[in-house]
Formats: structure tokens, sequence, C-alpha cells
């Protein structure tokens, strides 16, 4: 891109300069040590040599919330997730903490989600495999995939993986989506014709506007934002995105939107799971 | 008066309707998006109106609306509006480097000057993978409008000539 302004304007010797991701190191509760920067999966190793976790592109006001789950806002989605864990819904008379015991011991499975599903033989998030226990072993409803009881619970099983790198398959059965997920990223979409990756790939660090952008990484989902004040479940995230550029969106939950998920998860392979995290 | 009793086109009606539009340029004289005469390096020589572009109206473009330019380029002279982008490259200088033919093709369909830019095509017709109605993220219904009308391509490229470096 550079080489050819040049010979075609002659004199564009300095582009902007690149607002880098700050310095900033992240312990949550004064024990959690959060990775907020890998280096990045060999799938990614042509585009970038370190990813970075969103948090490390917000200002200080904003990540300091995050250090501290009483001052993380987010923490009270985790909090009314607890009260549905042990909650009795459904003709089977089973709750979550029926089958699963403390939340707690659901550590290790927000990392590797998106994930293939062998009896299903579909590639499942986590959204889909709670609603999954919900309908065929408690006999509830299904929670709206992106509604609030969901991403409070999203957050609770997050939460309890804080630290842990994120790790999702992107071979195997799964394969096939996850090559979905990335001709979507790569897709310019809308009538200003823009893909994820113009702005979280090639322009990562450089300003939209008010808007120091970051490499989109999924690994502090579900987000508490200050710009809602409300957790904001990751296919929201990607719907709004998309919607940015003039488009019409997925819905959450559509497969295109799973394969999305699982795709642009990959690329924070090596990341803490953060969620919830608190951005702006 | 024989003139009244001929049929409505040609220059009349070009008087009569900036008569009544203040200006506005006669729909019959504006160029389609898909009818525009790009050269080989993306330029356009030729008004796509007819109207001369209006700086003052290019440079509110450049802060609002589907132009919003600053969303991705400084200009030391709009710095006043705050947070500007820092995406494309800073605009001061424009008319220096570029005549006003490069800038109207430019702005009208930056991807003709700069391949795979990710600079929106304002003047286009069609071709979009799954266009939207604004920013509500349902479907475009129906043909759609280029991003900006003819004559806001002129008054933006009315502004860029007024950037002259120092
Ligand atoms: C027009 C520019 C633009 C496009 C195109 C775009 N985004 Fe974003 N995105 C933003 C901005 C601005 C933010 C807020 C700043 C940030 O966190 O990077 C953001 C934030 C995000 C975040 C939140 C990151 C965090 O740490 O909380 C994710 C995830 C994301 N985008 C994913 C995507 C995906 C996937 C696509 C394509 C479907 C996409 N974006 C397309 C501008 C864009
Ligand atoms: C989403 C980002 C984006 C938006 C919005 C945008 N541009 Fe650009 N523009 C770019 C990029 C990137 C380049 C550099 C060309 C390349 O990709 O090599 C560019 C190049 C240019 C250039 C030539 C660079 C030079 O030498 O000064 C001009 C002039 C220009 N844009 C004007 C505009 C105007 C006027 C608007 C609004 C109507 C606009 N741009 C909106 C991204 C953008």
């Amino acid at each position: 891109m550079k080489t050819r302004m040049l010979t075609l304007a002659g004199l564009l010797l300095t582009g902007p300069a690149l607002a880098d991701p700050d310095d900033d190191a992240l312990v949550i509760n004064g024990e959690i040590e959060i990775v907020t920067e890998a280096p990045a999966p060999v799938h990614l190793s042509d585009v970038f040599d370190t990813i970075y976790s969103g948090w490390r592109y917000r200002n200080d006001e904003t990540q300091v919330m995050e250090s501290d789950d009483f001052e993380n806002p987010g923490m009270l989605g985790v909090e009314a997730a607890r009260d549905d864990w042990v909650e009795v819904a459904g003709t089977e008379e089973e709750s979550c903490a029926s089958c699963h015991g403390e939340p707690e011991e659901m550590a290790g499975v927000r990392p590797v989600y998106p994930k293939w599903n062998e009896d299903a033989g579909e590639v499942r998030t986590l959204e889909m495999q709670i609603n999954d226990c919900r309908t065929s072993r408690m006999g509830a409803e299904p929670w709206k995939y992106a509604g609030e009881d969901m991403v409070d619970m999203v957050a609770l099983i997050s939460s309890v993986s804080r630290g842990m790198p994120v790790d999702v398959a992107t071979d195997g059965p799964a394969q096939s989506t996850w090559e979905a997920g990335r001709d979507i990223y790569y897709t310019r979409y809308g009538r200003l014709e823009l893909a994820c990756a113009n702005c979280h790939e090639d322009n990562s660090g450089n300003m939209i506007r008010a808007d120091h952008l970051s490499q989109g990484q999924i690994n502090g989902f579900p987000t508490y934002r200050l710009k809602n004040a409300q957790l904001n479940a990751v296919q929201s995230r990607f719907k709004g995105c998309i919607r940015d550029t003039m488009a019409e969106t997925f819905e959450p939950g559509s497969p295109e939107l799973v394969a999305l998920e699982l795709y642009v998860a990959s690329r924070g392979n090596g990341l803490s799971v953060e969620g919830p995290s608190v951005r702006n | 008066m024989p003139a009244m009793k001929r049929p409505l086109t040609g220059p009349l009606v070009g008087i009569v309707l900036s008569l009544i539009f203040g200006g506005a340029a006669l729909a019959a004289e504006i160029v389609p998006p898909a009818e525009v005469p790009f050269d080989e390096y993306g330029s356009v020589e030729t008004s796509l109106t007819g109207t001369p572009g209006d700086p003052e109206n290019g440079r509110a473009l450049m802060n609002k609306g589907a132009g919003n330019c600053i969303a991705c380029h400084r200009v030391t002279e709009l710095e006043e509006l705050g947070f500007l982008g820092t995406i494309g490259p800073v605009l001061d200088g424009a008319a220096d480097r570029w005549t006003e033919a490069d800038l109207r093709g430019i702005v009208a369909d930056a991807k003709r000057t700069f391949p795979e830019t990710m600079m929106p095509s304002f003047y286009k017709a069609g071709g979009y993978v799954r266009p939207g109605d604004g920013f509500t993220g349902t479907a475009a219904e129906g043909e759609l409008a280029p991003l900006l009308a003819a004559q806001e391509v002129e008054d933006l490229v009315a502004y860029l000539m007024t950037l002259h470096e120092g």
C-alpha cells in the first residue's frame, strides 16, 4: 500500500504514527495474572508477530475497573448467574448444579469453546451448549441466544477460567467451520465495503475517529461496555461491527456468526480468558 | 412566445429548475454512478454535475453524513473538530499532490486509484455484499443511491482543492 501511494502521490513519506497498545499489565484481584500479549498463533504468523488483548488499547480508567471484581460491573452479571446456576427449572427438576456441582468445576471449559460436538455433528458455542443442557437435560425453555440470562451465564462460566489460555481447535472436524469463519472475516461487507480485517488487522493501533482500534480479540467476552452499560455477548459485538459497515447483519446464533466466532477465537489462542472484561 | 410552447427540455428547464432548487444541478446533466468516465489511473476529468463545487459545503461533509472523511483522515485545518482518524493519509497539501481530476476520481471511487484500499467508494452503483439500509442492520431495498450525491462529490473536490501545504 505505502509503496503504491509513494509512486502515485510522490511525497507521502509519513503515514500516521501507529498508536501501539500500551505496556500495562493486568492482574485481577491481586492474584489472577492475565496474559494480554502472546506470540501470534501459527496460522496468523504472516499477519502479526504478537497478539494483544483489547484491554491493552483501553485507557487507564477503563483498564483499572477490570483489575478488581468489586470495580467490574460485569461481575454483577456473574452473581446473577450464580442464582440461575442453582435454580431448578423445567420439567426434569434439574438445575445446572445438579449435574455440574459448583460453577468452579467449569474451569477449563471457556478456553476451548467454540468446539466440535461429536454427537451433534456440529461446532457449538458455549451458548449453544448451555441451551442444549436447558432443553434436552432440564426440559426448560431455551434462553434467547444473546439475552441477559444467557450473557450472564456465559460470564459466570468464563469468570472461573480467567487466566487460562484460549485454546480452540481449528483442525479435524472443526476445520470447515473455521474456514467458513475465516472467509467471513475477510469479506468486505456492506455499502462501506469493510472487512473485519480492514479495521482489526490492517489498522489495529490506529484511530477510527475517536475509537482506538484493537485487534478485535474475543478473549475478554462477555464484555461490560461503558457505552451501553451492560454485558455484551461476543456475537452481539460481531453484529454491531457488521452493522457499522452499512450491511445487512447476521443474527446471533446464526451459522455464519458461530463460524466467525470459532475463527476469531482462534486468532486469540494463547491470550488469557478475561471475561467478563470491561471496555468502552 | 414560441419558446413557451417548446416541450420542457434543454437549457430552459435547467434555468427553471435552478430557480426552483436554488442552483441545484439539472437532473439530466448529472453523470450517473455507472457512467462516470474514469481514466486508467482512476481520475475523472469532467465535473459530475456541471455545477462548480461549493468548498464550504465540502468542508461540512468532511465531518458529517455519508462523507465523514475525518473518521479516517486528519486535516490540520479541521483539527478543532477533535478526534480525527489516523487510518488514511493526512490530507494537508492534497491539492499540491493531486489534480482536480485525480481528487474527483478518488472521492468517487478510490479503489480505481488505490486498488484494495479501505477507503469506501462514495459514488458507485451497487455491487455490494449484503448492502444494508443505512446503519439499521437490515437489508437495503430497491435501487441504492450512492453514498454521496454527485454535487456532494463536487463540493468535496472543491474543498480538497483548497488544501495547499504551508
Ligand atoms: C469500520 C471498522 C470496523 C470493522 C469493519 C469491524 N470492527 Fe470490530 N470494532 C471496531 C471498533 C471501533 C471497536 C472498538 C474498539 C476496539 O475494541 O477495537 C471494535 C471492537 C471489536 C471487538 C471488541 C474487542 C474487545 O476487546 O472488546 C471485537 C471482538 C470486534 N470488534 C470484532 C470484529 C469482527 C469479527 C468484525 C467483522 C465481522 C469487525 N469487528 C469489524 C471497528 C470495526
Ligand atoms: C474508512 C477509511 C476512509 C474514509 C472514510 C475515507 N478515506 Fe480517503 N483514504 C483512505 C485510505 C486508507 C487512503 C490511502 C489510499 C490507499 O489505501 O493506498 C485514502 C486516500 C485518500 C486521498 C489521497 C491521499 C492524499 O494524498 O491526500 C484523498 C484525497 C482522500 N482519501 C479523501 C477522502 C475524502 C474526501 C473522504 C470522504 C468523502 C475520504 N477520503 C474518506 C481511507 C479513508
